[in-house]
């Protein structure tokens, strides 16, 4: 998105998201977000694992959330001068050269179609594609974790083939189970808890992928590669 | 042992939170307003982070087991031990068999029960408050009900206090000249400027000059505000990013949600304000329907709340712990 620099408000307030600048905007006074500019890649989202690295040895750091192509640090405490804080996180953001994350190969074992495919006709109508090659298409793609959130151990999934997007529900499904295969615009995913969702549904996986009790609760991990296995197909 | 004897829903066992695991999805719950539980947890002898009982839904009571301090701290109103009415924000000694009884407080929200030795529940990923989003946390995850007995911790350092109890002037008196006062009614909540404000008409004025409602579609998750409401300029959805209680966000309605101490750990609507982190425990202890405004703040200002909030725990800290030292020696 592009903003504008208000006139009435401080320049730390919004910085202007031009070609090739980062923007960051505050949440609050202990927090900053760095937004990537260009598109919505590997390449950028590689930029943002390796800011991430770096931030997280920042020694008044609390707490960093990668999200997709962007960066929420939360700090410690209320900074001092926020505009030496901007300053230092576009730095960081002009010095994070491109990493590749050693992530796992994930195999999600997936019953597509059936009771829990809810959209998947209004998917076919979509893409004008017949339900076969929409399973088709989604499973013979290879998936990247870029950023884990929104519910615990959820994993937004880079890599869905653009035949197949589809647009997040406006009026979310109310009570969409835990463990739907789900399509959220350019992004896949499994769904983690059992609620209102607004990604549309195309199958079900069984594989528990959160648990609060292990040392490392979430199965996923940014870097990861997700392949979906088709364990049966119902339609 | 306490045992709960009375409750309604969604009363729940929370600490400090849970920081640390966004980056997998995971809130940070805790307390909705942490400054009551820090000050009761003090109060009684306990780590500031120790886990109590949040109430907000009233009446409630349990009963103690054994003997020991408790202080019910936050919510205006005065709890009930055994049919006596008692003070808030003051550290009492239970005897085993004593019911503790909190009724609806007149202005405010929650209610925070600090006891000796802390709720031990088990903690999970460092924390023992409940993630009702999660399921897990606290007490088996979820609310408590009727019936529930839950273990304390040990009271390495049980100092008994006065029979007539042991009092601390509450943050909103102590702290009123860096907390104003309601202003008409409304609740004064200071704000800074978010990534999206820009995008908002004539300097986002719609937002900042008007009254807001706490709707009653408002809870630990995040508060609904109803209002006139207010559209940007251009419709923008942004890329998922990493959000906090406080932040300020205008679906596509017009109609501004807070996102509070369940937030979830993930957003992409616009994002008009944030709210400055130590204005979050008033804004914690607001009630559904009441009314509230933003003030625009800067990051000067909120660090100076921040470090007169400090000043004031330390303060408490060092005093409780003097007087308490000065009982021990006269006992």
């Amino acid at each position: 998105m592009i903003a504008t620099i208000n006139s009435h408000a401080p320049l730390r307030e919004i910085l202007p998201a031009t070609h090739g600048r980062a923007r960051v905007s505050s949440i609050g006074a202990r927090s900053f977000l760095l937004e990537a500019p260009g598109e919505f890649d590997l390449a950028a989202q590689r930029r943002i694992w390796a800011l991430s690295q770096a931030v997280r040895g920042w020694r008044d750091i609390a707490e960093i959330v990668p999200g997709m192509t962007n960066l929420l640090t939360i700090f410690q405490e209320a900074p001092q001068d926020p505009d030496a804080v901007v300053a230092r996180l576009l730095e960081a953001w002009d010095n994070a050269r491109s990493i590749d994350l050693d992530g796992k190969t994930i195999e999600i074992p997936v019953h597509y179609g059936g009771e829990h495919a809810a959209d998947l006709p209004a998917l076919c109508d979509l893409a004008r594609l017949s339900d076969r090659e929409i399973v088709r298409i989604h499973h013979e793609a290879t998936y990247r974790v870029f950023a884990l959130g929104s519910a615990p151990g959820f994993g937004y999934l880079h890599g869905l083939d653009p035949r197949i997007y589809m647009p997040r529900k406006t009026v979310p499904s109310l009570k969409m189970a835990k463990g739907c295969v789900t399509i959220g615009g350019m992004q896949t995913g499994v769904a983690m808890l059992t609620g209102p969702n607004g990604w549309n549904s195309i199958g079900f996986a069984e594989l528990q992928m959160f648990d609060p009790t292990s040392p490392k609760p979430a199965m996923m991990a940014p870097g990861d590669t997700v392949r979906f296995v088709p364990a049966r197909i119902e339609l | 042992m306490i045992e709960i004897v009375e409750t309604g829903p969604f009363n729940t066992v929370q600490d400090l939170g849970r920081p640390g695991y966004r980056d997998i999805g995971v809130s940070g719950s805790g307390a909705m307003d942490p400054l009551a539980v820090r000050i009761g947890n003090i109060l009684v002898g306990n780590d500031e982070g120790a886990a109590g009982i949040e109430v907000q839904t009233f009446p409630f009571s349990l009963r103690f087991d054994r003997r020991t301090v408790f202080a019910v701290t936050g919510a205006d109103g005065d709890p009930i031990l055994d049919r006596l009415e008692l003070l808030p924000w003051c550290a009492y000694t239970a005897e085993a068999g004593q019911v503790l009884e909190l009724k609806h407080p007149p202005t405010l929200a929650r209610a925070y029960v600090s006891i000796g030795g802390g709720l031990d529940v088990p903690s999970v990923m460092g924390s023992r408050s409940t993630s009702l989003r999660g399921s897990f946390g606290g007490n088996a995850g979820r609310p408590l009900v009727k019936g529930d007995r839950i273990a304390l911790g040990d009271c390495a350092n049980f100092a008994p206090v006065p029979a007539n109890g042991l009092a601390v002037i509450e943050p909103a008196v102590a702290l009123r000249d860096v907390f104003p006062d309601l202003v008409d009614g409304a609740l004064p909540v200071r704000a800074l400027p978010g990534g999206e404000h820009a995008l908002f008409p004539n300097d986002g004025d719609a937002f900042w000059s008007q009254t807001w409602k706490i709707s009653s579609r408002s809870d630990r998750t995040g508060y609904r505000l109803s209002g006139e409401p207010i559209k940007p300029t251009a419709s923008v959805e942004m890329r998922s990013h990493g959000i906090v209680p406080g932040v300020i966000q205008v679906p596509p309605g017009g109609e501004p949600i807070v996102q509070m101490s369940d937030a979830n750990t993930a957003g992409g609507y616009p994002k008009i304000a944030g709210v400055i982190e130590c204005d979050l425990w008033r804004l914690g202890q607001a009630r559904i329907g009441s009314r509230l405004r933003f003030v625009r703040s800067t990051h000067a200002e909120a660090r100076a709340v921040e470090q007169a909030v400090a000043r004031y725990v330390e303060d408490v800290r060092t005093t409780s712990e003097m007087v308490k030292r000065a009982l021990k020696a006269m006992a």
